[in-house]
C-alpha cells in the first residue's frame, strides 16, 4: 500500500458538511460519468455511437405521447412504492418487503374481484377492494414489525423472506382461480362485466399518476411536519432517546410499518384494479427492490424521489428501446441501471469524505479543504 | 411414503447451490459485510462459466471429444473471475468508499441478474452462433462425471456417490471454512474484524485487507454455486431466471445455521429437500397445494430468525458490526 | 536521551484543529502525566503515537531514528502500546483470544494462556484467560487491556483516563502496577483529569491547551493550583460552592425498591432513601452498581419488581410513581437528564438541530396532528442565551457542538420545564474544568429554587464537595448514606466496594 516510509500516499479525512448544492453537484457529476460509461459499454457491445445511443434512449422513453404516459405510469408506481418504504427507512427499519406487500395487496384485490364481483354494486365493491388491499399490505408489513418491536428480530432478512411467502401464496391462488383450467393463469378478471375495474379518467394511467402525486405531497408533509413524522425521526436516530422522552418505540415501529404496508397494498390495488386487471406472481416485477434504491438515492426525501424515480424509469424504458432495436435481451436495462447505481452509491463517499494526496517533495502539506 | 433413495440425491442437488452461496455469505458476514448482492453474484458466476464454456465448446468441432481439463478448467476459471469482479465492486463501494451495504447489495443483485439474463439471452446473437439455445451438454457431462463404480453400489451409491465433483468440493469448502473460522489465527482475526473493527484495527489487523479478502473469496465461492446449478443440476442448459430466488435462500441459510458453515452442509440439504418436497408429497388432484409446499424453506427460516432473536444468546447473534462501514478516524 | 520525541505535530478534523505544532518528549523509567482540558487534544496526540491517527504535519523520533507510524501494528513494532478509554476488546471472544489478537504465527491458545498466567503472576493481576469479555467487570476488562500490551512486550505504555471507571481501591492497585513497570524501565504516559492522581503518581507533567503544547515541569516542583491554571490559561478557583439546603421537605421517598434487568439479574436490591426538596442528594458507587437503573426507575423507564417510589407534591399529597409511565411522571415535574458515555445516546438526537431537540419534551402539546415549531425555537434561543452555549446557530445539528455545549443544551432543556425533581447522571462526564463549573452552578441554582436534585457522579471528590447527602450504592444495594460535609473519602470508597464499608451504618 505504501510507497514510502514517510507517509501514506492517499490519506482521507471526514469532511465538514458540504452544502446541499455542492452535494447535488457531486451526484450529478456521478450520473454524467455513469452516462459516459454506459454509452461506452453499449458501444463496445453493439457498436452504436454514444450520441445515437442517448437519442434512442430519449425517444424510447419520451418519444411519443403513449411512451410518455407509460413512463408516467411506471414512475407513478415506483414512486408509490418508494413513498411507502420511506417512513420505515427514516426509522432505520430496512423494509425490503415491498415486493411481498404489493403482491399481498394485489391478491386481496383480485380475491374481492373474483369472489364478490357479481354480488356488490360497483362503488361498494371498489371500496371493499381498497380496504382489503390496504389491510392485507399492512398486516404483511406488521408481522416483521411486531417481531422487531418485541424481540429485535432482524427486519432486513425477515421482510425479504416474507416476499417469497407472498409470491407462493399468490402462486397458490392463481392455480385455484386459473382460467381456463390447466393454464396456470388467471387471465383478465371480470373481462365482460368490468366489475371492480377502476373507472378510466381521461386516460388509463392518469388516475395512478394522480394518486402518486397526492401521496408524494402527503408523505412530505407527514414526515416533515406531523407529530408522527417527528417520532419516526427520533426513533430512527436513537431508540434510547425516544424511550427516554416517553415515545413508545414499539408502537411507533408498528404504526409506521402499518402505514408502509398499507401504501404498498394500495399500490397492489392500483396495479390490479387500475391497469393490469389480472394477477401474476411477477406483478411487482422487482419494483419493491428498485424502490429501495429510489428512496435511498433521494436521501429519503419524498420530493427528491420524483427525480430519482424518473432517472431509473428513464433508464429502463430507454434501455428497453435499445434492446428492441438491436435485438438484444431486455435485461440490458438492468445492467445500465446497475452501472448508474454503482456510480451514485460511490459518489456519496466524496460528499462525506475528502482525500489528501501526499505532496511529491515529501514535505507534509495538507491539500486544501 | 417418501422414497428416500430418490429424494436424497435430489435434495442434495438442490442444496448444493445453497451451500456454496451460504458458505460464501457466511465468510463475508463474518467480516462484517452484509452482502445482499449474493443472488446477483451467483448469476454472474453462472453466466461467466457459461460464456467460457460456450466459447470453448464452439472452438472444438462437434464430433471431437472435449479435453476434460479444459472443459472443467475454463468454466471454473471464468466463473471465479466473474464472481471476483463482483466481489471487488462490492468491496470498493462498501469498504473503500464506505457506501451503504444494503443499497450496494441490492444494486449488485439488479446488475448481476440483469447481466446473467442479458448474456443468457444475447450470447448467441452476440457471437453469431447458429445454435437455437445455450446447451452445454458436452461440458456438463464432464462436470457430472461420477466414480466408475458408483452405479454398482445400489442405494449407497445413489445417496452418497451419485454427484459430480462440484458437490463434494462444496462440502469440502464448507468444512475448510468452518475449520479456518474456528481454529486458526486467520479465522480469529476475521471474527474480530466483523465483531469490532476498531478493536481489530488497534490490534494491528489490516481491516481493509481482511474485508476485501473475505468478501471476494465469499463471492467466488458463491459464484461456484451458480456454476454448479447450470453445469450439474441443469445439465448445462441455461435459461433465463431459472436460478430464481436461490440466492436469497442462501442468505436465509446463513441465519439458519447461525453463521456456521459446517452446519450449513446439513442445513442446505434440508433446505434443498424442503424446496423439492412438493414433488414427493401426495397432492392428489389438487396441484395448487404444491405452491404452498414451496413456502416451507422461507417459513422455516422466518421461524429460526424469530427463535434466535428471542433466545438472544450472545454467541448466536450476527457479527456485531454487520452492515456498518468502518472509518478509523471517526469521531 | 528521550525514548520518544514528537516534533511539530499538527492534526485537524474537518474544521477542528485538534493539535497544533505540539512538541513532546517521553523518557524511559518515568511516569508522565499528560494534562489538559477536554478537547485540548491529549487523546488525539496519543492516538498518533499509537498509529490510530496519522498526523497532518510533524515528525516522530523513536530514539535517534525518525519514524512514520501509520498503523497500530507499526506502533507495536516500536514497542508502543495504548490502553484506550473505551476498551478495545471483542466482547464475544475470551481474554486469551483478545490478548493474542493481531499477532502472527500459528494459533496456540493453551500456550498463549500459559504465558498470560506468567505475566499475571509477575505483576499480580487476576485474569482468567478463558473467560469471555462480556462476562467481565470493568476493572477486569482494563486488566485484560494492560496484559495485552505487556504480552506484546511494549515498553512505552499509554493509558487514557484509566481510573475513570475504577474505585479508589482498584485505582491504588493500578498505581502500584504502574510504579512496578516504571521500575522495570518502561515509559508510562497517563492521561487524566484528576489532580490528586497526578500528584500522587507522576514524575513529570506536560500540559496541552486548545491543541497547543503549553509546557512541562517536574511534579514535585508544582501543585494542583498551578497545573490547573496552566490548563485553563488563567487563575481558577477549585472550590465548588455548596449553599445550605433551602427548606428541605421530603419530595421523593423510595422504599424497598428492587429492579431486575431483562436477563434476570438483580440491579437494585431493597433500596430505600429519601430525597428532599432544596437539597442535592448524591449517588456514589462503582459504575454499574445500579445508578442508571435507579434513575430510570424514578423516571418510569424501568419495570420495578417490588417496592415503592412516592412523590410528595407541594401540598404534601402522595403520588405512587411505580406503575406510572414516563410521560405522567414527567408531568409531575420529575425531569431526568442522563448523560451517557457517548453523550448523545440518550436525551438528545445528534442529527437534529437545537430547536428540534428542544421539541423532544414538548412536541406532544396540543391536539393538532402537526408539531408546533415556534415555541421550541424560542426555547432554544433562550437556552443558548442563558447558558452561553457556543453554537453557530439554533439550526446547527447538536452532534456538531462540543461536549460541554451539548451537555448545557441537555441540562438547559430539562431545567426549562421548571422541574420539582431534577435527576442528573454524569452531568460533567468528560467536561473540562470550566464547563463543569458552569454545570455545578446550574445545579446549585436549581437547589436554591427548592428543587430536589438527585446527582449521580463519578468523581468522589466532586460528590463530597457538591452534595448535601450521599447515598452510596454497592452492587445494587444501599451501602450507606453519609453527610457530604463530614464524610471521609476513604470510608466512602470502602463503602462502594463492600456494603456498609465494613463499619456500622452511617446516619441517614
Amino acid at each position: 500500500m505504501q510507497t514510502a516510509k514517510r507517509e501514506p500516499l492517499i490519506h482521507m479525512t471526514k469532511r465538514k458538511e458540504l452544502g446541499s448544492l455542492q452535494s447535488w453537484g457531486v451526484r450529478l457529476l456521478a450520473i454524467l460519468l455513469a452516462a459516459v460509461v454506459c454509452a461506452v459499454v453499449t458501444g463496445l457491445i453493439t457498436g452504436i455511437n454514444p450520441l445515437h445511443f442517448y437519442q434512442t434512449m430519449a425517444s424510447g422513453s419520451l418519444g411519443t405521447a403513449r411512451r410518455r404516459w407509460t413512463m408516467g405510469k411506471e414512475m407513478a408506481v415506483l414512486l408509490c412504492i418508494s413513498l411507502a418504504l420511506t417512513p420505515a427507512f427514516r426509522m432505520r427499519f430496512w423494509n425490503l418487503g415491498g415486493e411481498g406487500q404489493i403482491l399481498i395487496g394485489a391478491l386481496a384485490t383480485a380475491a374481492c374481484m373474483i369472489l364478490l364481483g357479481d354480488q356488490l354494486p360497483g362503488p361498494v365493491l371498489i371500496l371493499v377492494m381498497i380496504l382489503s388491499a390496504v389491510a392485507a399490505g399492512a398486516v404483511w408489513a406488521a408481522i416483521p414489525a411486531l417481531c422487531k418491536a418485541r424481540w429485535g428480530t432482524n427486519e432486513t432478512l425477515f421482510t425479504l423472506m416474507m416476499n417469497y411467502v407472498a409470491i407462493q401464496l399468490c402462486a397458490y391462488y392463481i392455480i385455484v382461480w386459473e382460467v381456463p383450467k390447466g393454464s396456470g393463469k388467471i387471465g383478465i378478471i371480470n373481462q365482460s362485466t368490468e366489475a371492480g375495474w377502476l373507472p378510466v379518467i381521461g386516460n388509463r394511467y392518469l388516475l395512478t399518476v394522480l394518486v402518486a402525486a397526492v401521496l408524494t405531497v402527503f408523505m412530505y408533509i407527514y414526515l416533515a411536519y406531523s407529530k408522527h413524522g417527528y417520532e419516526i425521526s427520533v426513533v430512527g436516530e436513537s431508540e434510547a432517546t425516544a424511550r427516554y422522552v416517553g415515545i413508545k418505540v414499539g408502537k411507533v415501529i408498528l404504526r409506521t410499518l402499518l402505514l408502509s404496508g398499507a401504501i404498498c397494498g394500495l399500490t397492489g390495488f392500483l396495479l390490479v384494479s387500475g391497469t393490469d386487471h389480472t394477477l401474476t406472481t411477477t406483478l411487482a416485477g422487482g419494483k419493491g427492490f428498485t424502490a429501495v434504491m429510489v428512496a435511498w438515492l433521494a436521501q429519503f426525501n419524498p420530493l427528491g424521489m420524483v427525480l430519482s424515480s424518473f432517472l431509473l424509469v428513464f433508464m429502463s424504458q430507454g434501455a428497453a428501446e435499445i434492446s428492441k432495436i438491436y435485438g438484444l435481451n431486455q435485461s440490458y436495462g438492468d445492467i445500465l441501471t446497475g452501472i448508474i447505481l454503482f456510480f451514485i452509491i460511490g459518489s456519496e463517499f466524496f460528499i462525506r469524505y475528502q482525500l489528501h494526496f501526499r505532496k511529491s517533495a515529501g514535505k507534509e502539506a495538507r491539500a486544501d479543504a | 411414503m417418501l422414497n428416500f433413495t430418490a429424494f436424497i440425491p435430489r435434495a442434495v442437488a438442490q442444496g448444493m447451490p445453497l451451500l456454496y452461496g451460504s458458505t460464501g455469505e457466511t465468510i463475508t458476514q463474518k467480516a462484517g459485510n452484509l452482502n445482499l448482492g449474493i443472488p446477483g453474484v451467483m448469476y454472474v458466476g453462472a453466466i461467466s462459466g457459461v460464456i467460457g464454456s460456450f466459447l470453448y465448446e464452439r472452438s472444438v468441432v462437434a464430433s471431437a471429444a472435449l479435453n476434460p481439463a479444459l472443459a472443467v478448467g475454463i468454466p471454473l476459471l471464468s466463473c471465479l473471475f466473474g464472481s471476483l469482479v463482483m466481489g471487488l465492486i462490492y468491496c470498493f463501494l462498501t469498504v473503500t468508499l464506505r457506501a451503504n451495504q444494503n443499497v450496494t447489495g441490492l444494486a449488485m443483485t439488479t446488475f448481476g441478474v440483469g447481466f446473467g439474463n442479458f448474456f443468457g439471452g444475447s450470447l448467441i446473437k452476440l457471437t453469431g452462433a447458429d445454435v437455437p439455445s445455450i446447451t452445454l451438454s458436452r461440458t456438463s457431462n464432464v462436470f457430472r462425471t461420477v466414480l466408475p463404480f458408483a452405479n454398482s453400489t445400489g442405494w449407497f451409491g445413489k445417496v452418497f456417490l451419485s454427484y459430480g465433483f462440484l458437490a463434494y468440493l462444496g462440502i469440502l469448502i464448507a468444512l475448510i471454512a468452518a475449520h479456518v473460522l474456528k481454529r486458526t489465527r486467520t479465522g480469529l482475526h476475521l471474527r474480530a474484524v466483523g465483531e469490532s473493527p476498531a478493536t481489530a484495527d488497534a490490534a494491528g489487523i489490516n481491516i481493509t485487507g481482511y474485508k476485501y479478502a473475505a468478501t471476494c473469496l465469499g463471492c467466488m465461492i458463491a459464484g461456484l454455486g451458480g456454476l454448479y446449478y447450470v453445469m450439474d443440476y441443469m445439465n448445462g442448459v441455461w435459461s433465463n431466471d431459472a436460478f430464481g430466488d436461490r440466492g436469497w435462500l442462501a442468505i436465509a441459510l446463513v441465519i439458519f445455521t447461525i453463521w456456521r458453515p459446517d452446519v450449513g452442509i446439513f442445513a442446505s440439504i434440508l433446505f434443498g429437500g424442503l424446496y423439492i418436497l412438493y414433488l414427493f408429497l401426495p397432492t392428489g388432484e389438487n396441484l395448487s397445494v404444491k405452491e404452498l409446499y414451496k413456502m416451507l424453506p422461507y417459513i422455516v427460516t422466518i421461524i429460526v430468525l424469530i427463535f434466535t432473536s428471542i433466545r438472544n444468546k450472545r454467541e448466536n447473534q450476527p457479527p456485531a458490526s454487520l452492515g456498518l462501514a468502518y472509518f478509523r478516524e471517526e469521531r | 536521551m528521550p525514548a520518544v520525541r514528537m516534533r511539530g505535530i499538527t492534526k485537524t478534523f474537518g474544521a477542528v484543529c485538534a493539535n497544533s505544532k505540539v512538541d513532546l518528549d517521553i523518557y524511559k523509567g518515568e511516569i508522565l502525566a499528560l494534562l489538559g482540558e477536554n478537547g485540548s487534544g491529549k487523546t488525539t496526540l496519543m492516538n498518533m503515537l499509537s498509529g490510530i491517527y496519522f498526523p497532518d504535519e510533524g515528525q516522530i523520533f523513536i530514539g535517534e531514528q525518525e519514524v512514520s507510524i501509520s498503523s497500530p501494528r507499526e506502533a507495536f513494532g516500536y514497542g508502543i502500546g495504548m490502553i484506550h478509554q473505551h476498551f478495545k476488546l471483542v466482547d464475544v471472544l475470551s481474554a486469551t483470544e483478545n490478548i493474542i489478537l493481531g499477532l502472527p504465527g500459528k494459533l496456540d491458545i493453551p500456550a498463549a494462556a500459559k504465558k498470560i498466567r506468567e505475566i499475571c503472576s509477575t505483576y499480580g493481576f487476576d485474569v482468567d484467560p478463558d473467560q469471555k469479555i462480556y462476562e467481565m467487570s470493568v476493572s477486569q476488562k482494563q486488566t485484560v487491556e494492560i496484559v495485552k500490551v505487556l504480552y506484546r512486550g511494549a515498553d512505552i505504555l499509554i493509558l487514557d483516563e484509566p481510573t475513570a471507571v475504577l474505585t479508589p481501591q482498584e485505582t491504588e492497585k493500578l498505581f502500584a502496577v504502574l510504579r512496578k513497570m516504571r521500575e522495570d524501565g518502561k515509559a508510562i504516559i497517563i492521561i487524566t483529569h484528576k489532580m490528586h492522581e497526578v500528584e500522587e503518581l507522576s514524575d513529570r507533567v506536560a500540559v496541552l491547551r486548545h491543541g497547543e503544547y503549553i509546557g512541562d515541569m517536574m511534579t514535585k516542583d508544582t501543585n494542583a493550583q498551578e497545573m490547573t491554571n496552566m490548563m485553563v490559561g488563567r487563575a481558577v478557583t477549585l472550590n465548588i460552592e455548596r449553599p445550605d439546603p433551602v427548606d428541605p421537605k421530603p419530595r421523593i421517598v423510595i422504599e424497598g425498591l428492587t429492579v431486575r434487568s431483562a436477563d434476570g439479574i438483580k440491579r437494585l436490591d431493597d433500596v430505600s432513601f429519601t430525597a428532599n426538596s432544596g437539597e442535592i442528594l448524591g449517588i456514589a458507587g462503582i459504575s454499574g452498581s445500579g445508578q442508571k437503573e435507579l434513575l430510570e426507575a424514578v423516571a418510569g423507564l424501568q419495570v420495578c419488581e417490588s417496592g415503592s417510589i412516592s412523590y410528595l407534591d407541594e401540598s404534601g399529597e402522595k403520588h405512587e410513581l411505580v406503575g406510572m409511565g414516563p410521560l405522567e411522571i414527567a408531568g409531575l415535574g420529575v425531569q431526568l437528564s442522563f448523560v451517557p458515555e457517548d453523550r448523545l445516546g440518550m436525551g438528545l438526537v445528534g442529527n437534529m438541530d437545537l430547536s428540534d431537540n428542544m421539541m423532544l419534551r414538548s412536541f406532544r402539546v396540543g391536539r393538532s396532528p402537526f408539531t408546533d415549531r415556534k415555541s421550541p425555537r424560542k426555547l432554544a434561543e433562550q437556552v443558548v442565551d442563558d447558558l452561553e452555549v457556543l453554537t453557530p446557530g439554533i439550526t446547527t445539528p447538536v452532534r456538531r457542538l462540543s461536549g460541554g455545549n451539548v451537555q448545557k443544551v441537555l441540562v438547559g432543556r430539562e431545567i426549562a420545564s421548571a422541574p420539582t425533581v431534577l435527576l442528573t447522571a454524569y452531568a460533567v462526564r468528560g467536561l473540562d474544568i470550566n464547563s463543569s463549573y458552569t454545570i455545578y452552578d446550574l445545579i446549585n441554582r436549581q437547589k436554591k429554587a427548592g428543587v430536589a436534585v438527585i446527582y449521580v457522579g463519578e468523581d468522589l471528590d466532586v460528590l463530597l464537595e457538591l452534595c448535601d447527602r450521599i447515598v452510596v450504592l454497592c452492587g445494587g444495594r444501599v451501602s450507606g448514606i453519609v453527610d457530604g460535609r463530614t464524610a471521609d473519602k476513604n470510608r466512602v470508597g470502602l463503602m462502594m466496594t463492600r456494603v456498609g464499608g465494613g463499619e456500622e451504618r452511617a446516619d441517614s
